[in-house]
């Protein structure tokens, strides 16, 4: 049994303690906006915010995660898909298939809220998320808007 | 095309159909509800006062109309695409316009109406562009029919704009919404009176229209494939026999008894093992410890070094499986003043979707469904009733948009089949099965391996006299579609290098010329790949010909150029190309340029390269620019989207793709060792988009051909050395 915070709700889940992080938020918890890509930390598939840390989820076990660390997915970013990343996002189609978009908007946003104002080596440390349809152009271009965005984050 | 019944009588059975099913726990009904939960039945059941007015089009009271899309939206934009066509037709608002899917069973049930569902080979719009113009076409026809009737005034008085109705004479207005029912009694037109717009007169196609499909994709509230969730519903995962070709021998599954949520291990025909479990993690895990012994079979001892061995003895066989000649240009290169020649190889490259293989089956005693992410429903459908011996008209598969396809999910449904034989267990219980990364890499159908020996001859005046190209390489109709290989022949290998025009014709006239393909295949099954074999073979002509024109001592563009008097097509497009791209312009120091073109899947393609290459040969692109002329350009923006990705994905197959194998099983599991490109390494891209609207070309894959080549002809100015063999991580430049 573990004690998760996420999206501001306390949740109890019935769990192995080693089961990933991602598969809880997914499969007990039912929050599927957060994906399996690699399982190894690789892709950025599954990224969430802890702390408003951008964190690889597939990659902490449930176990080391407590009730005082503040988890959001992509269902809690904002309503009504109003973060700064999303409106840019939206501006200009960037997602194909989609499928890597919700880590991307979580590396995106956790990049903003540490560097308000990043330059293009800022985004290219930050934005490491794979993205196999290759949207990483417009990525790169929302996040100057989203950057740019005055109504803020 | 719109064979439709008339009569209501005839419509009212057809909705009943379409409703009855999504009642029955259908889903889909051509309404949305993937899931028949049951707050989406009763959105289906609202669907009903929505007015069927032909097989593509749907308008409902408040005047929003609903176009039907039986394509699979992959990332392409095609759904966003195809609606913009039957829009411009339509004449409706665009504001009001949303989509749905057919399913396969709703398209078999109407022998067909909406035409190949299948979506690969970058047909989705350009093979189906004509029916789904004439169903809005047809559609509108019918809406004013029906407003003339009511108003009884002649049809030709009547004009209409964004769904709005106008007879001028009586100052009279009416909209789509208010006329529907009455238009679906209607014959439709014959079809011999539709007149298409002419493209010069589009308001909704060729126009930058954003994505139908976006929102969803902002928040997380997208549904894929993995999500799928359906009352009862277990989760499976699955190992198939690491060693293509081999069988499971035994499984110990005492060792895995009394771990959490385990349901059952069940053996997949003779080479798969599965665990089925409450969660997909609890089955995954239980089958990690799950002790399989597997019997390898013959091939276990297979190696990338094997294979290569087999290739290359193929590039000096006797038989060969296809080719196109003309002249002599085996003698034409012995008496030639200078000979070029050169041994190029590509390897397997999988196709690495985001989004794993999956598929969920529910086996009920007289009917099984699917929900299947998949490029060709009617191939899925198939193997579901296949697989579960259930009559098809008894199937049905609920598509859902795919997290990426580039070829994987097409034709081979084998995750159908699996999922279908795991379900066969549990009757009545939905089992959703999802391959790990590792069971993705390691089952693929790969990009097929080749290598390619060239020769050329040039005169005393540096022109080439002749050309001989031999691929050796594995066949993807051999494995795949054995009836595409006619006498021993098998020319979907030399795509890219053909004679015939239309398709993938290959741009140079060369007075002496013979292109062969020899088939070398190995046990690691192949299939298409976004923008097979165009790829391969684009990296083999076009950076040949960059030798071959630097033997010659002239510049790469002016050497094509030369060849390509009878190709206006393919000239106009590297002419875009090396224009935008700045060709024969100074540059930075550091900063090279490369060429190429290319044409395939009925669209033609060029690209400049700007690369710098470090002193430790560490390769930088900077920029890339590439020119298409797909024929007509229904929406720019998503055109571009998708050269972009283009880039990437060629660019990735140019730096680290790479499939090894090893003991007859694949070396590269997972994103550590089979790396993508990342956001950092992205080039500036530029799209030129050269519509000549005399044609209809493809637009996902045809411009990924040029990327690699156009890079190593950039490199090879950099560095001074051809570069012959892919990826780039296995070549030392410097």
């Amino acid at each position: 049994m573990a004690k998760l915070n996420i999206n501001g709700t306390l949740r109890d889940v019935d769990v192995e303690p080693e089961t990933p992080l991602l598969w809880v938020i997914r499969e007990q918890v039912g929050l599927t906006g957060t994906k399996y890509g690699c399982g190894i930390a690789q892709c950025g598939a599954c990224s969430v915010h802890i702390n408003d840390e951008v964190q690889r989820s597939c990659s902490i076990r449930v176990g080391d995660v407590s009730a005082n660390d503040r988890i959001v997915t992509i269902e809690g970013l904002s309503t009504g898909r109003s973060h700064p990343v999303q409106k840019a996002w939206a501006a200009i189609d960037v997602p194909q298939c989609g499928y890597c978009q919700s880590g991307q908007i979580m590396a995106a946003a956790a990049l903003l809220k540490r560097t308000p104002k990043p330059t293009d080596q800022d985004i290219d440390e930050a934005m490491t998320n794979i993205c196999r349809c290759g949207t990483y152009q417009r990525i790169r271009t929302a996040v100057h808007m989203a950057a740019n965005d005055t109504s803020k984050i | 095309m719109n064979n439709i019944v008339c009569g209501s009588a005839a419509r009212l059975s057809r909705r009943t159909f379409v409703v009855g099913s999504a009642v029955a726990g259908g889903g889909l009904a051509l309404g949305f509800p993937l899931f028949p939960l049951p707050r989406e039945i009763g959105a289906a059941r609202a669907q009903a006062a929505a007015t069927e007015v032909n097989a593509w089009v749907v308008v409902k009271p408040d005047d929003s109309c609903v176009i039907r899309i039986a394509r699979s939206e992959m990332g392409q934009g095609t759904i966003t695409g195809l609606a913009q066509l039957v829009a411009e037709e339509l004449e409706c608002d665009w504001s009001k316009v949303s989509t749905e899917q057919v399913t396969p069973g709703q398209n078999l049930a109407r022998k067909r109406i909406w035409g190949e569902m299948g979506t690969g080979g970058s047909r989705g719009i350009r093979t189906s562009q004509d029916y789904v113009r004439r169903g809005g076409a047809a559609a509108r026809m019918m809406l004013l029919q029906a407003a003339a009737d009511a108003w009884q005034v002649p049809v030709g008085e009547l004009s209409v704009a964004n769904g709005i109705i106008t007879h001028a004479g009586t100052q009279r207005t009416t909209s789509y919404g208010k006329v529907a029912t009455a238009a679906a009694k209607l014959a439709p037109p014959d079809a011999k009176t539709i007149v298409l717009k002419d493209p010069k007169n589009w308001k909704i196609a060729g126009k930058p229209m954003k994505r139908l499909d976006t929102a969803d994709k902002l928040d997380g509230s997208k549904v894929y494939g993995v999500d799928v969730k359906l009352p009862g519903m277990l989760c499976a995962a699955i190992k198939d026999c690491p060693v293509f070709g081999g069988k499971v021998q035994s499984y110990d599954e005492a060792k895995i008894a009394g771990r959490p949520g385990v349901r059952k291990v069940v053996k997949v025909k003779d080479s798969a093992v599965a665990v089925v479990a409450d969660t997909w993690w609890r089955a995954k895990a239980a089958l990690d410890a799950l002790p399989i012994v597997w019997d390898e079979g013959p091939n276990a001892s297979v190696s990338s070094a094997s294979i290569a061995e087999k290739l290359q003895e193929g590039l000096t066989a006797e038989v060969t499986n296809g080719d196109r000649r003309n002249g002599d240009a085996v003698k034409a290169i012995e008496g030639a003043a200078k000979k070029i020649e050169a041994v190029y190889g590509t390897p397997f490259l999988a196709h690495a979707t985001m989004e794993p293989m999956n598929a969920t089956v529910r086996l009920s005693a007289d009917k099984a469904e699917a929900w299947v992410p998949s490029q060709n429903v009617e191939a899925s459908l198939a193997a579901l009733s296949e697989a579960s011996g259930v009559p098809i008209a008894n199937c049905d598969v609920y598509r859902i948009d795919l997290g990426g396809g580039f070829g994987r999910r097409g034709g081979t449904q084998d995750f159908v089949h699996q999922a279908v034989e795991i379900a066969k267990g549990f009757p009545g219980t939905p089992i959703k099965l999802i391959w790990s990364r590792e069971e993705d890499q390691a089952h693929d159908f790969y990009r097929p391996i080749s290598q390619c020996k060239l020769s050329a001859g040039l005169d005393d005046a540096g022109n080439l006299v002749g050309l001989h190209v031999r691929v050796s390489g594995q066949s993807i109709n051999a494995g795949l579609n054995p009836a595409g290989i006619v006498g021993g022949k098998d020319m979907r290998q030399l795509q890219g290098y053909y004679e015939e025009p239309g398709d993938a014709q290959l741009g140079y006239s060369v007075p002496n010329l013979l292109i062969e393909y020899v088939m070398r295949n190995t046990h690691v099954p192949v299939g298409p790949w976004r923008g097979v074999n165009t790829n391969q073979n684009g990296v083999y002509m076009e950076c040949f010909i960059e030798e071959v024109a630097r033997q010659a001592g002239k510049d790469p563009l002016e050497f094509r150029r030369a060849l390509m008097g009878k190709y206006p097509k393919h000239l106009a497009v590297l002419n875009a190309a090396a224009e935008k791209g700045d060709w024969g312009k100074p540059l930075p120091p550091g900063i090279h340029r490369g060429i190429a073109q290319f044409m395939g899947y009925g669209s033609y393609s060029a690209a400049v390269a700007e690369v710098s290459v470090s002193d430790r040969g560490k390769v930088r692109v900077h920029r890339m620019v590439l020119a298409l002329d797909c024929g007509h350009a229904v929406n720019p923006d998503q055109i571009a989207a998708q050269v972009e990705g283009s880039v990437a994905l060629g660019l990735t197959a140019t730096f680290y793709g790479d499939c090894r194998v090893k003991d007859g099983r694949m070396v590269d599991l997972n994103f550590d060792s089979y790396a993508i490109m990342r956001l950092a390494e992205m080039p500036k891209v530029e799209t030129v988009i050269v519509p000549t609207y005399d044609f209809w070309g493809g637009v996902g894959e045809p411009t990924i051909c040029v990327v690699a080549p156009a890079v190593l002809n950039a490199i090879y100015a950099a560095t001074g050395k051809p570069v012959r063999s892919l990826p780039l991580k296995n070549v030392r430049l410097v």
